[in-house]
């Protein structure tokens, strides 16, 4: 019997480790280890065993038994690697192939630059402003130092809504200094984008209408020191840092001493192309101190405060920003443009 | 304003080259647009004299010259044109020369002949006879450059000789001797049969040998005119050739730029409208002085006078219109004698971009430009009785001014009259009436100062803005009429142009007063943010001549004089600017804000702003951004009714067209115009949103109450209504509104598809209005496929935004799924069904989902089956199939006696 024994184990053994497939493997456990099995069988002719004898051949069926559960066990896992392989091998994806399409929308060019322009000043304190389009033109003139008689008030330049021009689309952001100082408590400091109106027929430099940022701010000891070094800290921010900029003198009605502001043409860095038309700098912004008589009309009293402002077009600034060579491009929403960006 | 250098060099010396010019005064204020060197094209052309000349061997009309050009040899140039002659001096553009258009010149072969260069006419040159009228070309009809128009009929035999009759008095006549003569006529001698006749001519084409119509009877040489010939039929005796110059001091090799003056640079400036003074040349000669910090030269004119007759008794001038006339100036001029002005003149004023026209003329404008002070030249013949009256003209009246134009005047128009009519409108342009013509013998000179709303008004009523009345409509400077009449009548006994009478007519309407100012150096630092010396300040003010009273330089506030022409300069603000343009802009510091600290950011409304961007982005959405002003027709386009009250608008008085005239009151005709644009393009598959305004009657002061909507538009493969419902909802759901429902409008939005059209609501609050576009309106718009838009009120999603999250715990119990299949009458909406399950689901029922509509087989005809998905589940147990399935029978229960649904 204990020969026997061995032959099981001996021949289970050899043939497990041959098994390539589950069901093999299962019918060799039924073979050796089933109720009908070689072992089973063996263990049924233990009580014909003298019973000093049992004990001892119990013990050997026993280990027999586990060698052949543990033999078959390391064949299932063997099996079960392969099998899993094998599925493996069969669910390999061309990784080449394009993903699932997801279409974000995209922000509009002049936007983003706006966008980029608030995120800088109120970062430095400023406020968000809008105002009205439709405007009175003594908000976009009177109050703002241009009286009766200044060239944008006439009727080929600007669009107005009674013959006593009275009420205008607004042909500038300025006004919204005007309105800040006559409702916000000082000291102010405020950036008021919006759309402004000019009558320009349509090229690829001039819309009727188009957008600008106004920039402003009144306390006390506010110097044009001041005003320099917060537009080129915005300039650096927006262009990159380092950014040469220079300040020319320049004439507007609400400020004095009033300038322009230029940055170094990015193309030719400042030799002279006809990016820049051979100066080396393109004009990016106006400003200046906003003058006595604008703050005296809006009942502040300028020997105690001062103030700067500036307006920034942002269609220029975006045409700049991405390399947009043609202003109708801003307003013809081709989503072909639009996804560029 | 364009500055010629050269002219500049009269009161201003500066050395600095055209780049380093423009950018100091640019710098300094005076923005430098464009500086045009005048010699930029022009290389390798100088001055060259004809030595010796023969006919081409091979050409009938070319001439082989050797022309002398400063060098050991002359060289060799073949001409085609026929009025040069030996000795002349012409401009030679040299082997490798460069002309004016960018031509270049080389060495070539002309018919065999080597030519080493070229001859060049006025035009080469860039030039006409207004820059040279003695380079006018009058040639004489040559009988053997003869071409019969037709062949078989000459009207001149081809085998005439001297002597034989042309026609009349005309014989042929053959050119035995040409004499060029130094005033540019010709002395000749010719051959008529047997006799010979000499004489003088100016007919620049004659050669010895040629054949020639001589007239017996007035002893000249016939032109084409003469002949009355067609140029066709004498091809080669053209008013076109060869420049010959008469110059003074030339010498072969000389380069011809000085000559024709492209020597000079033009410096074009943008002038703001502050500075009026910087519209003439001593006012920028006086900017140039601060810039460069370099003396001025200015020049007092003298007249010497004495013309025949007394001022007063020739002249009377009133200004009833006080108030308008600040000044008038005048003087006369008798026995003028018109003629082109002089060489320099004629230069300087085509450097400006002026046209030369006659001396009085030419005078004129180049008083206007050198004083930036507009002067006016009367022909005193039409002046009748002798008063020049400035008054406002009648209502009605009518003038011819000098380009030919009737204008009809009313009371606001100021105009210089006679005493029976107007001969000008003041400060804008002459009268045809009193021009200065060809046989003009006496002339007054008006200069005067006129006042600029008055002027800019009338200007603009009639659409004439003149050189003049931009002047005058900035303010001009009353002083300075009377050094400039007085500057026009030196140049007119300069360039003998007439008698200067003595006397001067000047009515003054204002009180010249020196105007002085506080200036206040710590206040001007306090401005700038400056540390600049008081003495500093003095010295940079003094550049552009404001001084203190007595000239001193002070080391503190004091006050100052203000030139008449710096109206501009009013405060402390402008002395700051002063200061600040000769210190340099560039100079003053740069600082970062000190003082109390603001606290920045967004509006509530600026930040549901840019969320509902971000959220439209997120669903696929492009932003854009469309106009404000729209057509009127737009609402006829998108089927408002003709008496609908939206349509009343802001009306632009002046738009740029129709199509920009009115300010819109809905964003759907802008959207729909953008989503038409791309259908065009052809663009597949394009969604789009746009926060934009809409302008309504009704606002404060006779303003616009501006509401701002978001306006969603799409069309393409993925699109259908739900789609776009599901883009808002994901909208209403991000600002967490609540009690959302989508309903049928009452009454049917004549915009939208009467089928596909829904308002959408946050409890009873209409927000606004989603659907598929009609399809007469998307054909209006030139679309044939589906439209989808959405109009959201701005301020109705600021109502409903809701607040922000709190944290609800998550649930601890598992839930329970019941899928319900049931079938009602298909008119009744899913909304009805559901609100229907939620009422009778009780407490447990958390969620209700649609996943299945269907109709079709197994399903009676009007009925439709949909199929939700519930979601039951207790905060304080696990749920028992029993609770879920009490839920379900209620729900069932109800849907059956509310909607008569049963279960599938």
């Amino acid at each position: 019997m204990k020969e026997k024994l061995r032959e099981i184990r001996e021949e289970a053994v050899k043939r497990l480790e041959q098994v390539r497939t589950s069901q093999e493997l299962e019918e060799l456990r039924v073979k050796y280890l089933g109720k009908k099995g070689a072992l089973t069988a063996i263990l049924k002719q233990m009580g014909a065993l003298p019973a000093d004898e049992r004990p001892k051949m119990g013990q050997l069926a026993n280990e027999v038994r586990s060698a052949i559960e543990s033999k078959i066990a390391d064949a299932r896992r063997e099996i079960e690697a392969l099998a899993m392989e094998q599925r493996l091998k069969k669910e390999a994806l061309d990784v080449t192939v394009p993903g699932k399409e997801h279409n974000m929308g995209h922000q509009h060019p002049m936007y983003i630059a706006l966008e980029e322009i608030k995120e800088i000043f109120i970062g430095m304190g400023f406020t968000v402003l809008d105002g009205p389009e439709i405007e009175l033109a003594s908000y976009n003139f009177d109050k703002l130092n241009a009286g009766e008689g200044h060239p944008s008030r006439d009727w080929s330049d600007t669009f107005y809504f009674d013959s006593d021009s009275r009420v205008m689309l607004r042909s500038q952001t300025s006004p919204m200094q005007v309105r800040a100082m006559e409702t916000m408590p000082l000291p102010i400091r405020i950036i008021a984008p919006g759309r402004v109106y000019r009558k320009d027929e349509v090229d690829a430099t001039h819309s009727p209408m188009f957008h600008q940022v106004e920039g402003m701010v009144i306390d006390k000891n506010v110097t044009m020191a001041d005003l320099k070094g917060t537009l080129n800290t915005v300039v650096e921010q927006l262009y990159g840092k380092g950014t040469k900029t220079r300040f020319r003198p320049h004439h507007f009605p609400f400020t004095e001493p009033s300038c322009e502001m230029d940055v170094q043409c990015h193309k030719c860095g400042g030799v002279g192309c006809p990016t820049c038309k051979g100066e080396g700098w393109i004009e990016l912004l106006g400003a200046g101190m906003i003058h006595p008589n604008v703050l005296r009309m809006s009942g502040i009293d300028p020997d105690v405060y001062s103030g700067w402002a500036f307006g920034i077009g942002l269609e220029r600034t975006a045409m700049r920003r991405f390399k947009i060579a043609d202003l109708r491009l801003i307003f013809e929403n081709d989503v072909r443009f639009l996804e560029q960006f | 304003m364009n500055l010629s250098r050269k002219w500049l060099r009269e009161f201003v010396t500066v050395d600095a080259n055209d780049k380093d010019f423009a950018e100091a005064m640019t710098l300094s204020g005076s923005k430098v647009e464009l500086t045009h060197d005048l010699g930029a094209e022009i290389s390798n052309v100088v001055v060259g004299k004809v030595t010796s000349m023969e006919r081409h061997p091979d050409s009938d009309h070319m001439w082989i010259c050797q022309v002398d050009v400063g060098k050991e040899s002359p060289v060799q140039i073949v001409t085609g044109a026929w009025n040069v002659h030996v000795g002349d001096y012409v401009p030679v553009a040299l082997h490798d020369s460069m002309l004016p258009g960018g031509k270049r010149i080389e060495r070539g072969m002309l018919r065999g002949a080597l030519s080493d260069g070229m001859m060049c006419g006025l035009s080469e040159l860039g030039l006409d006879t207004r820059d040279f009228p003695y380079g006018q070309i009058i040639p004489a009809a040559l009988l053997n450059d003869y071409h019969p128009l037709e062949k078989d009929k000459p009207s001149i035999p081809a085998d005439i000789k001297p002597g034989d009759k042309v026609f009349g008095p005309v014989v042929c006549a053959k050119l035995l001797e040409v004499t060029p003569q130094e005033d540019g006529s010709f002395h000749t001698c010719a051959d008529i049969g047997g006799a010979t006749v000499c004489p003088d001519t100016c007919c620049a084409n004659l050669h010895v040998g040629d054949l020639a119509a001589y007239n017996t009877k007035t002893d000249s040489y016939c032109t084409l005119a003469d002949l009355r010939a067609q140029q066709a039929e004498f091809p080669h005796c053209i008013e076109d050739g060869i420049f010959i110059l008469r110059e003074d001091g030339m010498a072969p090799g000389d380069d011809i730029k000085p000559i024709i003056n492209a020597d000079d640079s033009v410096v074009e400036f943008e002038i703001t409208p502050n500075r009026p003074d910087c519209l003439s040349v001593i006012g920028l000669a006086r900017e140039v002085s601060a810039t460069f910090d370099t003396p001025i030269t200015l020049h007092e004119p003298q007249v010497k006078g004495g013309g025949p007759g007394e001022l007063t008794e020739l002249l009377d001038v009133e200004t009833p219109a006080v108030d308008l006339v600040p000044r008038y100036t005048a003087r006369m001029v008798r026995n003028v004698k018109i003629a082109p002005s002089p060489k320099w003149m004629r230069e300087r004023l085509r450097a400006m971009g002026v046209r030369p026209i006659n001396n009085i003329v030419d005078i004129t404008n180049y008083v206007m430009l050198e004083y930036g002070q507009p002067m006016h030249a009367f022909d005193y013949r039409y002046v009748k009785g002798g008063k020049i009256i400035v008054r406002l003209a009648e209502e009605g009246e009518e003038l011819t001014t000098l380009d030919g134009q009737v204008r009809k005047l009313n009371k606001n128009h100021l105009v210089i009259a006679d005493e029976t009519r107007a001969v000008g409108l003041a400060g804008i342009m002459g009268g045809e009436n009193s021009e200065i013509v060809d046989d003009t013998v006496d002339v007054v000179f008006e200069s005067a100062c006129f006042d600029g709303t008055c002027i800019r008004k009338g200007a603009l009523a009639l659409g004439m803005r003149t050189e003049a009345s931009a002047k005058f409509e900035k303010g001009l400077d009353p002083l300075n009429t009377f050094p400039a009449v007085q500057r026009a009548c030196e140049l007119v006994e300069m360039l003998g142009a007439g008698e200067v009478v003595d006397g001067v007519i000047d009515i003054l309407n204002f009180v010249p007063q020196p105007r002085t100012i506080m200036m206040d150096p710590e206040r001007v630092n306090a401005l700038l943010g400056t540390d600049i010396p008081a003495e500093d300040m003095y010295k940079y003010l003094a550049r552009v001549e404001i001084r203190t009273e007595d000239g001193s330089i002070p080391s503190g506030p004091a006050q100052v004089v203000i030139p008449s022409w710096r109206g501009d300069v009013e405060g402390i603000a402008d002395l700051a600017e002063e200061v600040a343009r000769f210190y340099g802009y560039n100079n003053i510091p740069t600082t970062l804000m000190l003082g109390q600290t603001t606290l920045g950011g967004y509006s509530p409304e600026q930040k549901l702003e840019n969320q509902l961007g971000a959220i439209c982005r997120a669903c696929g959405y492009d932003e854009i951004i469309t106009y404000s002003f729209i057509s009127p027709t737009c609402y006829d386009k998108i089927r408002w009714p003709e008496d609908d009250p939206r349509r009343k608008s802001f009306k632009i008085l002046n738009p740029l067209g129709e199509d920009t005239s009115i300010m819109r009151t809905t964003v759907l005709p802008s959207i729909l115009e953008i989503l038409a644009r791309n259908y065009n393009y052809r663009n597949q598959n394009v969604k789009l949103y746009e926060v934009g305004r809409i302008y309504l009657p009704g606002g404060e002061d006779g303003l616009a109450v501006e509401n701002r909507v978001l306006s969603m538009g799409a069309y393409g493969q993925d699109m259908d209504f739900y789609a776009l419902k599901g883009a808002v909802e994901a909208i209403l759901r991000d600002i967490r509104a609540e009690n959302i429902s989508f309903q049928v409008p009452k009454t049917p939005n004549p915009s939208y598809h009467p089928g596909r059209c829904a308002d959408v609501y946050s409890g009873d609050r209409r927000i606004g209005v989603i659907g598929q576009i009609h399809p007469i309106v998307a054909q209006n718009y030139g679309v044939d496929g589906e439209l989808y838009c959405a109009e959201l009120d701005f301020q109705q999603l600021m109502n409903v935004k809701g607040a922000d999250p709190e944290y609800t715990p998550l649930p601890r119990y598992p839930a329970v799924t019941r899928d319900l299949a049931i079938v009602c009458d298909a008119g009744i909406t899913v909304a009805a069904i559901e609100d229907c399950i939620r009422r009778a689901g009780g407490e447990y029922l958390r969620d209700v989902k649609l996943f299945d509509v269907y109709t079709g087989p197994g399903i009676p005809e009007g009925r439709r089956s949909t199929a939700y998905s519930l979601t039951l589940r207790s905060d304080e147990s696990t749920l028992k199939d029993q609770q879920a399935d009490e839920a379900v029978k209620s729900i069932l229960t109800a849907l059956d006696k509310e909607l008569g649904a049963t279960l599938r």
